[in-house]
């Protein structure tokens, strides 16, 4: 999930109250979405606004904790669940959410976007889009990594936060991204690159705190925390590490329920997404990239984010079917040091 | 025996109800999720060696904390005991629970910025050009914390155990001359031995479960405890009956070294002195035990008082102001407080059922197989509710209202109900050694006089008990208000409490909110230690 969806990583599913409030008249869309997409802070305000504008109905929120809360929350209701779009899984979790079988056709067509090593699939629509990345201290590290080498082999003094891929979607995401890099040599890298390594956050929320409170000068995050740094603080102190090697892409995606209400009303906000309506809301809410056209120019602290030569991201079959043995190698080389 | 046979009948019911309550709450929860997973997933678990290595590495860290937690608290609250009136001492004692009402993490991040690698400490020694030596992430991070947050707890209950002693056994012992070797021997160590199998297990338990803490002090994944595989299995492989399977495995295991402990010693005289006041020490006047006294106190009070000043300084940084006004922070606030104060009437009343049903079989002189199973029953559910992780707790009622399209309504109750079990260890600690003191010096007296029902209730107990009753609530207060682990189950749009809050602006980037929200929850907490630990307006303890 993008930077700020990672919040509680040490709960659970999260359950946001679902909705039963319907509006005495007119259609309601309901909306499952991972919980910080709707806060004040969030797209949800302005996206709900823009949308309700033109449907002529209520778009009612409900949120889960994460991207893997709100799969898992849809797993646990199965054909009762009164979700009509489901928005905010990503790459990762497509496959496993198709299985479930209630996911229906967009019939929106996913072509033409800008999303980096292209994303094309009949059920989701993509939303955003960002990298995970190296995130660092520009005051405490001179020489920053260019390539995963220079991370795996740098100075064990100059540490680095990474989070749990047992518990977070960034620290699977760091999981990914090392193996799509070193294939079957991971585990040896792994095995160096922890003593590098400070500690291994729950989350995304644990692992940024360490990082800003200075205790590491490096974290794992995304390419656009320091786009947040530049627009809301107004520094350059943090920065993200240009990689070589490449970077792993995560990809956000919303799709309709076999059981939504109003197949056609359902359909028509996938249409929306990618729309300005929609993707305006994304750069400075979600500090993610946007897949589609925004009204204005992208402010310049998005425009100068790092852009990596290579995208890499295994299929989410390939995720689904070997996640929990790269896990399990990922625990003993760490356990090894 | 003082009981009538109404008493008697209405306490034991009470007690049977809470229990039925209680195992009900919990049976239900974990009925549904198993019911939901396949049998095979749940065996395999005994087979894993992943799952047997960090087992005992559980267990092992939290034995460690334990030990040194308790080993610690003990010099500390004596210290304290033998000190009733120095300056400022009660604020010490408030302070002393305010760690538990925070969110781990915010705890978490105070401790490091204190022995962190960029800490205080090392920023100190660094100073003296002696480096940066004290490297926290690894068993030593996570004693440390272990440490931070057990170390008060347990002084304070051995404290107030100690503050139960009657006054004369002290004014003897200085008319004697005793040295302090046999005041302890003889007086102090007769009132906490019994303590220390109840403040040990607690302890312990805290530990066994601990998440966050030993996640982030722990290093990697060499330092991890069952709980992350409880989580792991229901958050990431959604596996319930995995869930239940592990959550079975630390329950049987940390059960047996609860057992284990309860072979410490017991029984011990609580005195029979209707006078509870602890004035001055005639036995502690020396020059030289003062001067100890006042370094270990002041030593614990640094040890406490630090992190939680980094914590307060961040904190300060925020628009205070600013957060206090925004309709977001109010909702929250009133909804933390909503969940609280029912959580912690609802532990209050089960410990209370509790209490008086096993202190209703205790007067029974041979209670028969299913009184003693009953007693016996309550005493373990008041120790070993912290090992069911909230997390199983909340997805079995989940699963189990969905149907009925009652998450909604029921979300808050339920939350209240999982923070109302995990206060009711601490509750039970606080409560049942003051009541068996309260028992043991108002029972003869009280039916002698004929006092029964409503009218002992007014006249005896509620003057005597008043004081630890409300300190009770206080504690299972606070330590709601910085739950997290239940509320982040159904959390969300109209379920938003102060942790889940701070939580939410710490994921959009917005530190400096999060720092505010965790001095405010911080202060809170310490408001609720003041009213929960006021003196008795007519007790003159010479303490403001």
């Amino acid at each position: 999930m993008s930077a700020h969806h990672m919040k509680i990583a040490i709960a659970a599913l999260a359950f946001g109250a679902a909705g039963s409030a319907h509006a005495q008249d007119g259609k309601v869309l309901t909306v499952y979405t991972y919980e910080s997409f709707n806060t004040e802070w969030g797209p949800g305000p302005l996206v709900k606004d823009a949308f309700e504008a033109q449907c002529g109905c209520t778009v009612k929120f409900v949120g889960a904790e994460d991207g893997v809360a709100l799969l898992n929350r849809l797993k646990l209701e199965g054909r009762t669940s009164p979700a009509d779009i489901v928005l905010g899984l990503d790459n990762n979790l497509i496959h496993e959410a198709k299985e479930t079988g209630l996911f229906a056709a967009s019939g929106v067509s996913t072509e033409n976007l800008a999303i980096p090593g292209g994303f094309d699939d009949d059920i989701f629509v993509p939303f955003d889009y960002g990298y995970f990345d190296i995130v660092y201290d520009s005051e405490s590290i001179e020489t920053p990594p260019t390539t995963l080498d220079d991370l795996v082999n740098g100075p064990s003094d100059e540490k680095i936060v990474i989070e749990d891929p047992r518990t977070s979607t960034p620290g699977l995401g760091m999981l990914l991204w090392m193996k799509a890099v070193y294939g079957d040599e991971a585990a040896a890298k792994w095995e160096t690159l922890s003593k590098r390594i400070l500690t291994v956050a729950p989350g995304w929320s644990e692992a940024y705190g360490l990082f800003t409170s200075g205790e590491a000068p490096m974290v794992l995050s995304y390419t656009t925390s320091p786009a947040y740094h530049q627009i809301a603080e107004e520094t350059d102190r943090y920065k993200a590490a240009d990689i070589e090697d490449g970077l792993y892409v995560q990809i956000e995606v919303a799709g309709m329920t076999e059981m939504a209400e109003d197949p056609a009303l359902a359909k028509s906000f996938l249409e929306f997404v990618l729309t300005p309506g929609f993707q305006d809301a994304i750069p400075t809410h979600n500090w993610m990239m946007p897949v589609a056209q925004t009204s204005d120019p992208l402010p310049a602290a998005f425009q100068n984010a790092v852009m990596p030569d290579k995208t890499l991201q295994f299929a989410p079959d390939v995720v689904a079917e070997n996640r929990q043995a790269w896990i399990d190698e990922w625990l003993n080389a760490m356990s090894a040091r | 025996m003082y009981l009538t046979g109404a008493e008697f009948r209405r306490s034991l019911s009470a007690g049977l109800v809470a229990l039925l309550a209680v195992l009900g709450f919990i049976a239900v929860a974990v009925a549904s999720l198993a019911g939901f997973g396949r049998l095979a997933d749940a065996a395999a678990v005994l087979n894993e060696p992943y799952v047997w290595r960090i087992l005992r590495f559980t267990l092992y860290q939290a034995c460690l904390s334990t030990l040194i937690s308790v080993a610690l608290a003990i010099p500390v609250a004596l210290a304290m005991a033998r000190r009733p009136q120095f300056p400022g001492r009660i604020w010490i004692v408030r302070l002393m629970a305010v760690p538990l009402g925070l969110p781990v993490l915010i705890g978490a991040l105070g401790i490091i910025g204190i022995w962190g690698r960029q800490g205080l400490f090392n920023d100190m020694l660094d100073l003296a050009a002696l480096g940066r030596p004290l490297q926290i992430y690894g068993l030593q991070g996570i004693l440390i914390a272990h440490v931070y947050f057990n170390l008060p707890l347990a002084a304070r209950l051995i404290l107030a155990g100690l503050e139960r002693v009657p006054q004369e056994y002290f004014k003897t012992a200085a008319m004697l001359a005793m040295p302090q070797r046999s005041v302890f021997r003889l007086i102090e160590w007769p009132v906490i031995a019994p303590l220390i199998a109840g403040v040990a297990g607690l302890i312990f338990m805290l530990c066994a479960t601990s998440f966050t803490l030993v996640l982030i002090l722990g290093g990697g994944p060499a330092a991890t405890t069952i709980e992350v595989a409880i989580y792991q299995a229901l958050r990431f492989d959604f596996n319930p009956a995995r869930a239940v399977a592990l959550s079975g495995l630390q329950i049987v295991l940390t059960a047996l070294v609860l057992a284990a402990l309860a072979f410490l010693p017991r029984a011990g005289d609580p005195g029979t002195s209707a006078s509870s006041e602890a004035g001055r020490r005639p036995d502690a006047d020396h020059r030289l035990s003062r001067g100890f006294d006042f370094a270990l106190i002041a030593l614990f009070t640094l040890w406490l008082i630090l992190p939680l000043a980094v914590i307060v300084v961040k904190g300060a940084g925020a628009d205070l102001i600013g957060l206090l006004v925004e309709p977001v922070f109010l909702r929250a606030t009133a909804t933390s407080l909503a969940i609280a104060l029912s959580a912690a009437l609802a532990a209050l009343a089960v410990a209370l059922s509790f209490i008086a049903a096993i202190g209703a079989i205790r007067t029974l002189r041979a209670p028969e197989p299913f009184y003693r199973g009953s007693a016996g029953a309550m005493s373990a559910m008041g120790s070993l509710v912290l090992l069911v992780p909230p997390i199983v707790l909340g997805t079995g009622w989940f699963l189990l209202l969905r149907p009925f399209g009652l998450t909604d309504t029921a979300a808050p109750a339920i939350v209240a109900a999982i923070n109302a079990l995990m206060a009711l260890p601490f509750v039970l600690r606080v409560l049942q050694p003051a009541f068996a003191v309260h028992r043991s010096r108002t029972a003869r007296l009280a039916a002698s006089l004929g006092l029964s029902g409503l009218a002992r209730l007014r006249i005896v107990d509620w003057p005597g008990l008043r004081r630890p009753v409300l300190t009770a609530l206080a504690f299972a207060m606070a330590l709601s208000l910085g739950d997290l682990g239940a509320v982040a189950l159904f959390g969300g749009d109209q379920l938003t409490t102060l942790p889940w809050l701070l939580y939410s602006r710490l994921g959009s980037y917005r530190t400096d909110d999060a720092n505010g929200l965790a001095l405010i929850l911080g202060a809170l907490c310490l408001v609720l230690m003041i009213a929960g630990t006021r003196a008795p307006r007519n007790a003159g303890r010479g303490q403001t």
